[in-house]
């Protein structure tokens, strides 16, 4: 490892960099958890780019299992292979593939592996790779073969806190949580991703954006990529700074929620809410 | 061992820290991680020991409370932390030869700061020995030490026990209420899977089938496996109307995550007013045309359903002896609440009773006579996402 971790372009927090070092020194994996929209994703490609490091990203959606990680083995392939009398049926390994964890662990330099959202999986789905994780190493019983890992990657593992993950896998990460960014911080966010703003505009919206998350009972609150999207919408349909003190156009980009919107909504307009 | 009694005091404060997470802060410690500072050692504890924000809080308390005894600042006088706010430049300095005199433990340290707040007067900066900036004594800010306690001139980042003392995460604690969102999680507890209760092998197994085939030169060959879905069945009860009023907002968001989770076999949610009385309303209005026998319930519903009342329980103790809980009476009406809730403690075996009251009022609100008896009858937690975790291993705990 050469340096720290310093981001020039993604915007991160001391924090966040303090436990990115953390667990580089220490050779864990680092789990993110914070709020949709807190920029948990863009944290590893920031980490790839500082580090001058390839990434792999593993996306995980409720069907993945840990093993699709590891390897896969098409024995439709092979079975097609074998009736058709394709050649080197008799060679297993032809019809192994690596999955993410495998091309990050066979890969001759030191890479980035991202295991994003990994709460989406099964509950189970942490535990099963625990050993691998551990000692960064997995079998294929098919071909009798040991993958070890030449260079141990930097695991960034992130989660929306859908699911709890279980103690075991827990312990063995450095935990980190995003906070939601606070006004000054969310306005170098912002900034960074609109490469002209108008500074009224910019200022007004954040307002509200803030005022709305204060409000009390909102069941979704609005997370920076809400703010955003509802930027863009602000700026494309060419609302009048002024406006936004008195009402939220385009609120459905912000709250998705019926209630939510009815509970921003001015005073008259507004339904009591009833118990049926 | 460095402050092996930091790692005690967490866990007695209830922090489930284990070995091997302090053995990683160790070597992190080992590895000059925490530059000698104690705000970068507490930021450091907390990512490598605290895996959830909601226990954040906990070890903001903790940590402030172990290191106040120790290190109490407000001791450090005025004037000396006037100097130490304006540092000077770093001094030359042999770095073996600091290396070596100032690799303390954090214990010899601590004493040593102890000895000079006593002795120092007056400021001392670019030393090795006194509390000063800019020099290479373990004590002070802005000069080189191996290891050392910073004192003074933290500049706006404040300190490791104003930070923890900040307790920023409050809102996170899980014995708080919480949102919807967390009643889901919570909920995602409820289940137990078929698969693990050996059902029957009724599902296609298409993996296993390619790879017997295969293994078989081609000639097909079938595997099945037993279908992976939650069995859990669950009846919900709400009281509702009355002394419920003040809870609805909470007991709405209930009501949204139990139904929005959908991985339930089966799903019944009804209503009661007080207890469970001879009949169970389908709406949250409780009226009669939309309403039930609690005996055809109890006979319908199979025993292996879970059952979770939720309610004040606060009432007064005639309504629950009565057999009509203050609602005008029908005729063949005979069976008292409490009998009714006995029925159905009886008939199911995981049955349990949350309360939105907060269980430390328990004791001593207006409904403590009777939240006391029906606790006497049924596992009573609160409706807290703490309380609705406890409850949820209690009806998933085999009998």
């Amino acid at each position: 490892m050469n340096g720290e971790f310093k981001s020039n372009r993604y915007i991160v927090s001391d924090d966040l960099m303090r436990s990115v070092n953390i667990a580089v020194a220490l050779k864990k994996p680092l789990l993110v958890k914070g709020e949709p929209g807190t920029g948990k994703t863009m944290l590893a490609e920031a980490i790839s780019k500082t580090f001058g490091k390839k990434l792999y990203i593993w996306n995980i959606k409720s069907t993945t299992k840990a093993q699709e990680g590891l390897y896969t083995y098409d024995a439709v392939q092979r079975l097609y292979d074998s009736q058709f009398g394709g050649k080197g049926v008799d060679d297993i390994a032809r019809y192994i593939k690596l999955g993410k964890l495998g091309e990050a662990f066979t890969n001759d330099e030191q890479v980035v592996l991202l295991i994003d959202e990994i709460d989406k999986a099964d509950l189970e789905f942490p535990n099963d790779l625990l050993w691998e994780l551990d000692k960064m190493e997995f079998y294929i019983p098919e071909t009798r073969e040991t993958v070890t890992a030449r260079e141990r990657p930097i695991v960034i593992i992130t989660s929306n806190a859908e699911k709890e993950l279980p103690d075991a896998f827990l312990r063995r990460c450095i935990f980190h949580y995003i906070a939601f960014p606070e006004p000054s911080a969310m306005e170098e966010i912002v900034r960074a991703h609109f490469d002209s703003l108008d500074e009224t505009l910019l200022h007004q919206a954040m307002g509200a954006f803030y005022m709305i998350r204060n409000v009390n009972g909102i069941q979704k609150k609005p997370s920076t990529s809400e703010l955003l999207d509802w930027l863009q919408a602000l700026q494309i349909g060419g609302v009048d700074p002024s406006v936004l003190s008195r009402e939220i156009p385009y609120s459905g980009v912000l709250l998705k929620k019926n209630e939510d919107m009815e509970r921003i909504a001015p005073p008259e307009s507004k339904t009591p809410w009833r118990r049926n | 061992m460095v402050f092996t009694s930091l790692f005690y005091h967490l866990r007695e404060k209830g922090l489930k820290v284990s070995i091997n997470e302090w053995l990683a802060l160790i070597e992190a410690l080992t590895q000059g991680l925490a530059y000698s500072s104690l705000l970068e050692f507490y930021y450091m504890s907390r990512t490598i020991l605290v895996k959830s924000e909601a226990d954040f809080d906990k070890f903001d308390l903790a940590f402030s409370s172990y290191f106040e005894g120790m290190l109490n600042e407000g001791e450090i006088p005025e004037e000396l932390l006037e100097y130490l706010s304006k540092p000077i430049e770093q001094q030359d300095y042999d770095q073996a030869e600091v290396d070596a005199r100032t690799n303390l433990e954090f214990d010899e340290l601590r004493q040593l700061l102890e000895q000079r707040l006593r002795e120092q007067v007056g400021a001392h900066n670019g030393g090795k020995r006194w509390i000063g900036t800019g020099g290479t004594s373990p004590l002070g800010n802005s000069g080189y030490a191996k290891t050392g306690i910073r004192v003074g001139g933290q500049g706006e980042r404040g300190s490791a026990l104003q930070v923890a003392g900040r307790r920023g995460f409050r809102d996170f604690r899980e014995d708080e209420t919480l949102g919807i969102r967390q009643f889901q999680t919570a909920f995602r507890r409820l289940r137990q899977m078929s698969a693990r209760q050996n059902a029957e092998k009724s599902e296609l197994d298409l993996d296993q089938t390619i790879k017997r085939t295969s293994e078989n030169a081609g000639m097909l060959k079938l595997a099945y496996r037993s279908p992976r879905k939650n069995s859990i069945k669950l009846l919900l009860m709400f009281d509702s109307g009355g002394s419920m009023e003040p809870y609805a907002q909470i007991c709405n968001q209930l009501f949204q995550a139990v139904s929005k989770a959908n991985h339930f076999a089966q799903l019944k949610i009804y209503y009661f007013h007080n207890c469970p009385y001879n009949r169970i309303y389908e709406t949250p209005a409780c009226i009669y045309p939309e309403s039930m026998d609690t005996q055809w319930l109890l006979d319908n519903l199979s025993s292996d359903y879970k059952v979770i009342l939720v309610g004040d329980a606060s009432m007064a103790m005639w309504e629950m002896r009565y057999y009509t809980g203050g609602r005008k009476s029908r005729p063949g009406d005979q069976i008292s609440g409490l009998a009714w809730l006995k029925q159905f403690v009886r008939k199911y075996d995981n049955a349990i009773w949350f309360n939105p009251i907060p269980q430390d009022l328990w004791d001593s609100s207006k409904g403590r006579e009777s939240i006391a008896r029906i606790r006497q009858e049924i596992p009573m937690y609160q409706l807290s996402v703490a309380g609705i975790e406890a409850g949820i291993r209690h009806l998933i705990a085999a009998r």
